[in-house]
């Protein structure tokens, strides 16, 4: 586990890290924001009530399995159906934790795996390109978790409380904001030229795997197949 | 599904510590982040339209000039709302 214990930064878990992480992530959170109005709607028209839909964003707090899963909602609640569709859309999850590892496991093992709850692509992509630039601020996914989950579970109640009369988001180019905050994370992430390989081949890989498969597995195909490329390189 | 969206979160991380990394699986984690991330946006980006594609030009070069998430979001829906007023 030489990637656990030779790191040349300590890594802290201080409520100023948090603060850093929150103050950071209210942009990314207002973005969020316009997405959980979008899964208030939905849910509410799926037949969720205003406070089942509250209580789904509060604790489950992943969009794409939310809006997948209410997407199924019906009397009686399918749930096998409901929770395999929650693991397949959530396996990003999966390799997203184990990129934190190399940080967190220097942490004390209730701030890490109170830390993961707060895992979501926005947040993980904030800590990723925080924690790589060694500021050592552990505490940052939680802090920027918290601001999404705010905006995330108010979002929710207002969307679900006003249903349609929202309109289209398009209207007002919020369905870019999501996109545009990963553009902008990607920048961040870029390191050089030796990047690009990868990305490409990640990039390829995920649009054809949206066209193939369903649900969110391109994330999942395009971040391995980047990953093997990367793998390859330094194995020669 | 909340427990099992927890478990799939912290799974990962888990994992990890149960397993010796190799040279090999670090290569990997250098990489992951950029590549899900680019993964996450390519296919909506591709699907976006010429609208999207000037939008996400915009951000890249604000993000890189100023540095400023919220500096890049302004700027690129901006261009974004633009394109599509023109088009």
């Amino acid at each position: 586990m030489s990637r656990d214990t030779d790191g040349r930064w300590p890594v802290t878990f201080t409520v100023d890290g948090a603060w850093e992480g929150f103050r950071r992530c209210l942009p990314v959170a207002a973005g969020v924001g316009g997405y959980g109005l979008v899964f208030g709607v939905v849910a509410r028209q799926s037949g969720l009530s205003v406070a089942e839909a509250a209580l789904m964003s509060a604790t489950v707090f992943a969009g794409a399995a939310q809006l997948i899963a209410v997407e199924l909602w019906a009397d009686p609640i399918p749930i096998v159906a409901v929770l395999t569709t929650t693991a397949v859309v959530n396996a990003r999850y999966v390799l997203m934790g184990a990129a934190l590892r190399p940080w967190f496991a220097r942490l004390r093992p209730a701030h890490a795996y109170g830390s993961m709850f707060f895992l979501i692509d926005e947040t993980w992509a904030l800590t990723m390109g925080e924690l790589s630039e060694g500021s050592g601020r552990g505490a940052f996914m939680l802090g920027s978790g918290v601001a999404v989950w705010l905006f995330w579970v108010a979002a929710t109640v207002v969307g679900a409380s006003v249903g349609a009369a929202i309109g289209d988001p398009s209207r007002y180019g919020l369905d870019f904001v999501l996109p545009a905050i990963f553009v902008a994370i990607a920048v961040g992430l870029w390191d050089g030229k030796s990047t690009l390989l990868p990305w490409g081949v990640a990039f390829l890989v995920a649009v054809v795997a949206a066209d193939v498969l369903p649900g969110r597995w391109y994330i999942l195909a395009g971040g391995i197949a980047g990953s093997l490329v990367e793998v390859v390189r330094v194995g020669r | 599904m909340a427990v099992l969206t927890y478990l799939t979160k912290a799974g990962g991380f888990w994992l990890l510590g149960h397993v010796d990394t190799s040279e090999r699986v670090d290569a990997a984690l250098s990489v992951l982040p950029g590549a899900v991330v680019v993964s996450i946006v390519a296919p909506e980006l591709l699907n976006g339209g010429p609208s999207a594609w000037l939008g996400a030009a915009a951000v890249v070069l604000l993000t890189r000039k100023t540095g400023s998430l919220l500096a890049a979001l302004v700027g690129g829906m901006g261009v974004l709302l633009a394109v599509r007023a023109v088009l």
